[in-house]
C-alpha cells in the first residue's frame, strides 16, 4: 500500500504513533529548527510545526516544515484561519504539497488579542471544519473551494484536526468532533492531557459512536517544566485543564521539573492502555530535549 | 442601533483646542446610547468652555446621517463663524455632516463600536456585523459572525470553556449559547450540519438607488 507520509504508515500498520511538536523560533535562524530537528530525530514519527502558535510571530509553519524536509523528517505543518483568506490557505496547501510537506493540521488558531500584536486583524474567513472541507475536496475531487478545477497537481496530503476533550459542554465537543471526521479530518491530536478522568470520558463516549475507527486519535502529552509554566498553562492558555492534584504535586515537589517529567511518565503509561487511543503527541514546551528520555522510558523506543 | 463611545476627552480638547467649535450631536442611535442626545450635547459644551475652546453654537441633528435633514438644520443654524464641528454621531453622522459643510473640519467625538441591542438602559450588546448575507436562521436566532470574535460558523473552538470565551472569560461563548437553544428546540441535526464557507461578496455593497 502506498502511504502518504511516514505518519500515515505508522498508524495504517496499526502502530502506536508518536508525534512531537517544534515550536519555530521568534527570528530567522534555521539553526534551531536544525538542532531541535536532529536532537529528535528518530524519537518520533512525525514532527509538527506550529504556525504562529498563541498568535506570536514565529518563522512560518511552511519553512520551519521545510527544513525538517531536508533531515529527512516528516513534517506536519500546522496551518490557521486566523491569518489567512482561503485563497492564502488553499495556495499554501499546494506549495506545501509541490514541496513534499505530506501532512498537514489544519485549525481554527489562537484569538489574535492573546499574542503580541494585538491590534492586528484577524481573519477568520472560514472556520477549521470548512478548511478540512476544503483540503479534502482539494486533494479527493480535485476541486477548490469555489467548485473550480485543480489544473495540475492535486496535493498529496494526510490531514490532521485538533480536539479539545476539556472544553465545555462534552456533546458540543463531540458535534464538533464528528464534524471534522465528516469534513475529512484523517487523523486528531487532542489538546495536553492532565485529567484522565475526563479525558477517559471523552473516549468512552468517542467509542460508543465508533469515531475511533473512523480517524486516528492521538492524546496530546506535555511534561510540566516548572511551577511557573504550570500555572501559566493552567490560568492563561485556554482550554487546558490541570486538576489540582497534579497542580499540587508540582506546587509541592522539591523538584518541579522532576516531578513534571514523572506526570509525563505516567499520563503516557496510561494513555497507551486507553482502547481507542492510537498514539500520542507530545508538545514540551521550550524543553523538547527531555522528548528523546520520555519516549524511551515509556518503551516507544524505537520508533517503527 | 448603532452603538457609540464617546472618545477621551483629552483626545476631544487636543483637536478643538484653539478653535472656534459648533457641536453637533444625534437624536437616534447617539441620543439612546447616551453619548450624543441633548444631554451630552450640553455636557460637552460646557466641557470645552471650561477649557478655554470657544463654542459657537450646537444643535442635535435628527438624525445626522439623513443629509437633507442635516442641510436643512444648518441652513437654520448660523456656523458661519465656526472652524470646526465636534460631531457627536456615528461615524456615518460624521461625514454627512461634512457632506453638509464642505468648508468646515469636522471632529469624530464618538468611536462606533457596533450595531448592538438594548438590553437595559445603558447596556448594550453586539448583534450585527452588517455582512451583507443574513444566516442568523442557521442559528436559532443568534449570530456567530458578530457574537463569536472567531466567526465559528461550526461550533465552539478549543477555547471555550464553562460557557466563557477564550477572548474575554467576562464574555459568554455565543456558541454555548446557541448550543443549548438548539438543544432546548430539538436542533441537534442542525448542529450535526456541516455551515459551508461564508459568501462575503455579499458585503460589498456600496450604493442603493
Amino acid at each position: 500500500m502506498n502511504h502518504i507520509s511516514n505518519l500515515h504508515r505508522v498508524l495504517s500498520e496499526k502502530h502506536f504513533a508518536v508525534t512531537a511538536e517544534i515550536g519555530p523560533p521568534k527570528g530567522s535562524d534555521k539553526n534551531i529548527i536544525i538542532h531541535k530537528g536532529e536532537m529528535l530525530k528518530g524519537y518520533a514519527d512525525a514532527y509538527n510545526i506550529t504556525d504562529n502558535q498563541t498568535a506570536v510571530v514565529r518563522m512560518s509553519s511552511l519553512a520551519g516544515s521545510t527544513l525538517l524536509l531536508k533531515l529527512g523528517l516528516d513534517p506536519i505543518m500546522q496551518l490557521t484561519c486566523r491569518d489567512r483568506n482561503r485563497i492564502a490557505l488553499q495556495s499554501d496547501i499546494l506549495g506545501a504539497s509541490a514541496i513534499g510537506i505530506r501532512n498537514i493540521l489544519l485549525l481554527t488558531g489562537d484569538h489574535q488579542s492573546m499574542g503580541n500584536h494585538p491590534q492586528t486583524m484577524g481573519v477568520y474567513d472560514i472556520d477549521s471544519i470548512q478548511l478540512i472541507q476544503i483540503a479534502r475536496n482539494m486533494r479527493d475531487e480535485g476541486i477548490f473551494q469555489n467548485g473550480e478545477e485543480i489544473l495540475r497537481g492535486k496535493p498529496d496530503i494526510f490531514i490532521g484536526a485538533v480536539a479539545n476533550p476539556f472544553s465545555t459542554p462534552l456533546e458540543a465537543r463531540i458535534i464538533r468532533l464528528e464534524k471534522k471526521i465528516e469534513a475529512g479530518a484523517d487523523f486528531i491530536q487532542t489538546q495536553s492531557v492532565f485529567n484522565l478522568n475526563r479525558f477517559q470520558e471523552w473516549v468512552d463516549t468517542i467509542r460508543s459512536l465508533g469515531l475511533d475507527k473512523k480517524v486516528h486519535i492521538l492524546a496530546g502529552v506535555t511534561p510540566l517544566k516548572s511551577i511557573k509554566m504550570m500555572q501559566r498553562m493552567r490560568f492563561h492558555v485556554p482550554g487546558v485543564d490541570i486538576p489540582d492534584e497534579i497542580a499540587n504535586r508540582i506546587e509541592n515537589a522539591r523538584d518541579p521539573k522532576e516531578e513534571g517529567y514523572n506526570i509525563a511518565i505516567e499520563i503516557l503509561e496510561e494513555l497507551k492502555k486507553i482502547n481507542g487511543i492510537h498514539g500520542v503527541h507530545i508538545t514540551a514546551l521550550f524543553w523538547e530535549d527531555i522528548i528523546p528520555k520520555l519516549v524511551k522510558e515509556v518503551n516507544l523506543y524505537p520508533r517503527p | 442601533m448603532i452603538i457609540t463611545k464617546r472618545k477621551q476627552l483629552d483626545h476631544i480638547l487636543e483637536k478643538t483646542k484653539g478653535s472656534r467649535v459648533f457641536i453637533a450631536g444625534c437624536s437616534e442611535c447617539a441620543t439612546l446610547s447616551h453619548t450624543g442626545g441633548e444631554k451630552e450635547v450640553l455636557e460637552m459644551k460646557d466641557y470645552l468652555e471650561k477649557n478655554g475652546v470657544t463654542v459657537t453654537g450646537w444643535a442635535v441633528l435628527d438624525p445626522a446621517c439623513h443629509l437633507p435633514n442635516t442641510k436643512r438644520i444648518f441652513r437654520e443654524k448660523l456656523v458661519e463663524d465656526t472652524d470646526k464641528i465636534l460631531v457627536l454621531a456615528c461615524g456615518n453622522g460624521v461625514q454627512t455632516v461634512r457632506d453638509a459643510l464642505p468648508d468646515k473640519e469636522v471632529i469624530a467625538g464618538l468611536d462606533s463600536l457596533f450595531l448592538g441591542e438594548i438590553i437595559h438602559l445603558s447596556e448594550f450588546e453586539r448583534r450585527c456585523n452588517l455582512c451583507g448575507e443574513c444566516i442568523v436562521d442557521e442559528f436559532n436566532g443568534i449570530c456567530p459572525i458578530a457574537r463569536c470574535p472567531k466567526h465559528m460558523l461550526n461550533g465552539p473552538c478549543g477555547g471555550s470553556q464553562n460557557g466563557r470565551c477564550e477572548v474575554n472569560p467576562e464574555m459568554e461563548c455565543v456558541w454555548d449559547r446557541i448550543y443549548k437553544r438548539m438543544i432546548e428546540n430539538g436542533g441537534r441535526d442542525q448542529l450535526r450540519k456541516i455551515i459551508p464557507p461564508k459568501d462575503w461578496s455579499k458585503s460589498l455593497e456600496m450604493v442603493i438607488r
